[in-house]
């Protein structure tokens, strides 16, 4: 059984011991079990978080059925490899995909910061805090040229909103791996607040 | 207590003695120099403890030689052979920082009767 990722839930950051005795930040991430909801030719489509029946629209309960795993409320696709022999209602567990010492790539949904300046959103050096300036301190500057072009460029950095939006951190190592639990641990931090979901994928597949 | 709090109970040493700000202490320290480990022992006045969990911290400060030193160690971390509670402190403060601007005999604490 292939298969590129899987969904979890971060539960939060902290920080370990190593046999050096060497403090290793972590984020724990809840992932698994996940259940196989639907095959596709290159591909599976997953659950995650079981779902009362009642709570899920009549359609995607029909959807849920055929796999027979109840309903869930995450979903998510991921690749496999072509003429995988894996069918729906199969679990997929941490362990079948990552081991201790693997790398791989967090995807998630960074925490909203609402509107913001430019030196937050783009890390503009701003102005000066003294030496006779006069409220240009959290400011970015010109914007452009003058009567040629006589606008603005495409894409200029400027302010506004900055964060709620896709994220992928790549290559980060995983720690431990803890079956029972269906806990990762992976090294550094990880994109969204506390119990946010996030999709983990394999380094190379 | 959530499941972060049960996560960081497996990595924290119970085994700690209790001391607080004030208190003379003998901190034996695993030093792994190449293949070989030796133990070193810091000795000195604990002039504060910060509470973090399993982030906690406490630093010592001794004098060497006319010059102070301070060092840092993480209170639950596995390079701590041991900690030996020498002296109690009689102390009125959390966080000894006033010690910094003392020498000699001025720069020390009263011991806890």
């Amino acid at each position: 059984m292939e298969i590129e990722g899987i969904i979890g839930k971060k539960i939060g950051m902290t920080h370990i011991f190593n046999q050096e005795g060497n403090i290793i930040p972590v984020t724990v991430v809840e992932a698994g079990p996940c259940y196989v909801i639907q095959k596709k030719e290159n591909s599976v489509q997953l659950g995650f978080i079981p779902q009362k029946m009642q709570r899920v629209p009549k359609p995607l309960q029909g959807h849920f059925k055929k796999a027979g795993k109840g309903c869930f409320k995450v979903l998510k696709e991921f690749k496999i490899k072509p003429g995988d022999e894996i069918k729906p209602g199969d679990e997929i567990k941490i362990s079948d995909l990552f081991k201790p010492g693997d790398f791989l790539h967090v995807t998630g949904k960074s925490k909203g910061r609402g509107f913001t300046g430019v030196m937050k959103r783009w890390n503009f050096s701003g102005g000066r805090d003294s030496h006779g300036a006069k409220q240009v301190h959290r400011k970015g500057g010109s914007i452009g040229m003058s009567a040629y072009p006589g606008r603005v460029l495409k894409g200029k950095k400027m302010p506004g909103h900055y964060g709620n939006e896709k994220v992928t951190i790549k290559n980060l190592m995983v720690v431990d791996v803890r079956e029972n639990e269906n806990l990762i641990f992976i090294k550094g931090a990880i994109p969204g607040h506390n119990n946010s979901i996030v999709y983990l994928r394999k380094q190379y597949f | 207590m959530n499941k972060l709090d049960f996560l960081q109970m497996e990595h924290m040493r119970m085994d700690i003695p209790e001391f607080r700000a004030g208190d003379t202490v003998k901190v034996h320290y695993r030093i792994r120099e190449g293949e070989k480990e030796r133990i070193q022992i810091f000795q000195g006045i604990v002039i504060k403890k910060r509470n973090n969990g399993l982030g906690s911290t406490f630093t010592v400060r001794k004098e060497s030689f006319g010059i102070g030193v301070e060092r840092i160690f993480p209170l639950h971390s596995p390079m701590i052979e041991k900690i030996e509670v020498i002296r109690k402190g009689k102390v009125r403060r959390a966080k000894l920082y006033y010690l910094r601007n003392l020498k000699g005999k001025a720069a020390t604490v009263k011991e806890l009767r």
